[in-house]
């Protein structure tokens, strides 16, 4: 052990102020530098995005206080229309969030098919696992040219049943739906090895007693199995929420929002009135950052909820 | 173990769960495989409409020899490197440090200031966006790496400290009470007693930050532009429009800047899947 190395020093007759308070101090000065960076880059930004949304604002000269106006635009209260792009972004996120957790069953479903010990299984899983890993920008460029109406390979596939090639990012009603299909490859992969390594800790015995019961397939999956996968559940349904709502890599990359805006979603959007040529609109853009940053919310306070039930139950 | 291991099943369940396991794999990785096609074949394949067979001769060498000698991307890799190594370094420093103060001591506000890491973890990119691009410009640091490395090291700290403290919580307690009956200092502690025993989980962290971070598109558009400081995710846009259409050099050019990650998780996979579980999962 490590602390043997450690050189005796008993304490001296004469304790400085430091020493008297070390247990106090020490913590504080640990965490500072950790804390200041936070605050800097991530709490108050936080605080000064809401202060920017009640401005108009270009980004460089002064900013005009508008009070609400800018969510009143963008949700259209009083005698105008809700902004169409934000209405269109913030369906499409609901759409995101909803398929994007067929990566939960998907997932556990190929782990339960790899949870084996024939030869070579490991060198699989690896295989299996390795979508997650490339950056989502390479999954949205290899998605679309998979998706190339003549170049790629997914209508020389279906072409081989009869069907004929479709343009699925050209095509403002299937636009999404094929993004949310390259973005749930990795994601699979990911809760795929989160099931992996829940089902590695399921105890051998309960199983065995199970099997004694005559429990088989899926009432032992779902009476014996799952409940033992509960902190994977978790982490999973966690990261997959999360995932949903950040996705904008694959957006950016496969249709940059089009066509005709069909695949924009709310953290799309706000870059795009923020930063596009179009012009900058920080105060309208951070308006959506808001309103994007309200619905994770409800999210954050349920997982950190769950969490501090776990840590009451700790030491 | 669930299900039902294949060995004690019937020989033909056997055959069959043998000969299905490549043909699965081969179905997943499609999309990618049909890239690595891509990306050895001659230009004249695709004149010809030879979008899917073999390649009619095999260029990978020349394809992957342009990728590296007649584009920016070597610049945009090399960017990448500056930009991800110094933030692992500085994420898992100072996550290493807030974690043994959140996860060794008992004091008022602990476990809101642990909380508050994790919430900021899971915040919406865009909430930070404005403010911090601005901060950014206002410190000269817009398009710079030092301006990315430095939002990279605070956003991480959150991800890290929550692995971190609960890493060290789960380590023995009375080998701490024991160095401090012994009159040890408390920073010595950390360095001496702590830091050895994190070992497996600075590793984690490390591999797992490294993928993140390189693999990070949002905030290097919005941070920097041009091939001075912009990483390989956001470089390869321009990359692209360099070879517009030509798929057999953007495939190649894909694969160049997806590889480090790989590379990474195929050589620390035991620490990278430990780190993903956030060590929830044993």
């Amino acid at each position: 052990m490590s602390h043997a190395t450690v050189p005796d020093t008993h304490p001296p007759a004469q304790r400085g102020w430091y020493k008297r308070n070390e247990i106090a101090v020490t913590p504080l000065l640990f965490l500072a530098p950790a804390i200041l960076f936070f605050a800097v880059y991530v709490i108050i930004p936080i605080a000064q995005s809401f202060w920017i949304s009640l401005h108009e604002w270009d980004g460089l000269g002064e900013a005009t206080w508008v009070g609400t106006a800018n969510y009143e635009r963008l949700l259209g209260i009083g005698d105008q229309n809700m902004d169409r792009k934000f209405e269109t972004s913030f369906w499409n996120n609901i759409k995101w969030l909803v398929l994007y957790l067929l990566a939960i069953p998907a997932g556990l479903f190929i782990a339960l098919f790899l949870n084996q010990t024939v030869r070579g299984i490991r060198i699989y899983k690896s295989l299996f696992f390795f979508p997650f890993v490339i950056s989502q920008v390479v999954v949205g460029l290899v998605f679309s040219w998979f998706y190339l109406p003549r170049e790629g390979l997914l209508n020389a596939l279906i072409g081989l049943f009869g069907f004929g090639p479709v343009n699925i990012l050209g095509d403002p009603s299937m636009a999404t739906y094929g993004i949310i299909a390259a973005g749930l490859w990795p994601q699979t992969a990911y809760c795929m090895i989160l099931y992996l390594t829940g089902l590695n800790a399921v105890d051998p015995e309960q199983v065995e007693a199970a099997r004694l019961d005559g429990a088989k397939g899926w009432r032992m999956l779902w009476y014996v199995i799952l409940p033992q996968l509960r902190p994977a559940t978790f982490i999973a349904f966690v990261v997959t929420i999360i995932g949903a709502l950040r996705s904008f890599d694959l957006i950016s990359v496969m249709t940059n929002g089009g066509p005709f805006g069909s695949t924009r979603v709310l953290s799309f959007y706000m870059f795009e009135e923020s930063l596009s040529e179009f012009g900058f609109r920080m105060g309208y853009g951070a308006a959506i950052a808001v309103i994007l940053f309200i619905l994770m919310l409800g999210f954050i306070a349920y997982f950190l909820w769950s969490m501090y039930q776990d840590e009451k139950g700790g030491r | 173990m669930f299900p039902t291991p294949i060995e004690k099943r019937s020989r033909a369940a056997q055959l069959s769960y043998q000969s299905l396991l490549p043909l699965a794999l081969i179905l997943w990785l499609l999309p990618l495989l049909a890239v690595a096609n891509f990306s050895i074949k001659p230009e004249s394949d695709f004149v010809n409409g030879n979008y899917w067979g073999l390649p009619s001769s095999f260029d990978l060498f020349a394809n992957y020899g342009r990728v590296f000698f007649e584009s920016n991307m070597p610049r945009y890799l090399l960017n990448s490197l500056l930009i991800t190594i110094p933030t692992v370094i500085g994420a898992v420093a100072l996550s290493a440090m807030a974690g043994f103060a959140l996860g060794v001591y008992r004091f008022k506000g602990n476990l809101l200031i642990f909380f508050m890491f994790i919430a900021g973890n899971f915040v919406p990119f865009q909430i930070l966006m404005v403010p911090v691009r601005d901060l950014t410009i206002d410190m000269n640091l817009y398009d710079t790496k030092t301006g990315l490395i430095l939002f990279h090291i605070a956003f991480q700290t959150g991800f890290c400290t929550l692995f971190m403290r609960n890493f060290i919580r789960a380590l023995p307690f009375p080998l701490i009470e024991a160095a401090r009956v012994e009159g040890v200092a408390e920073w010595k502690i950390f360095w001496y007693v702590v830091l050895p025993l994190m070992k497996p989980a600075l590793a984690a962290l490390a591999v797992l930050i490294f993928t993140f971070i390189w693999n990070d598109y949002f905030w290097a558009v919005v941070l920097t532009q041009g091939p001075d400081a912009q990483p390989v995710t956001a470089g390869i846009t321009e990359f692209n429009s360099q070879f517009r259409a030509a798929y057999h050099l953007m495939s190649a050019g894909s694969i160049v800047a997806a590889l480090p990650p790989v590379a990474m998780f195929f050589l620390m996979q035991k620490h990278f899947i430990a780190g993903l579980t956030l060590g929830a999962v044993k």
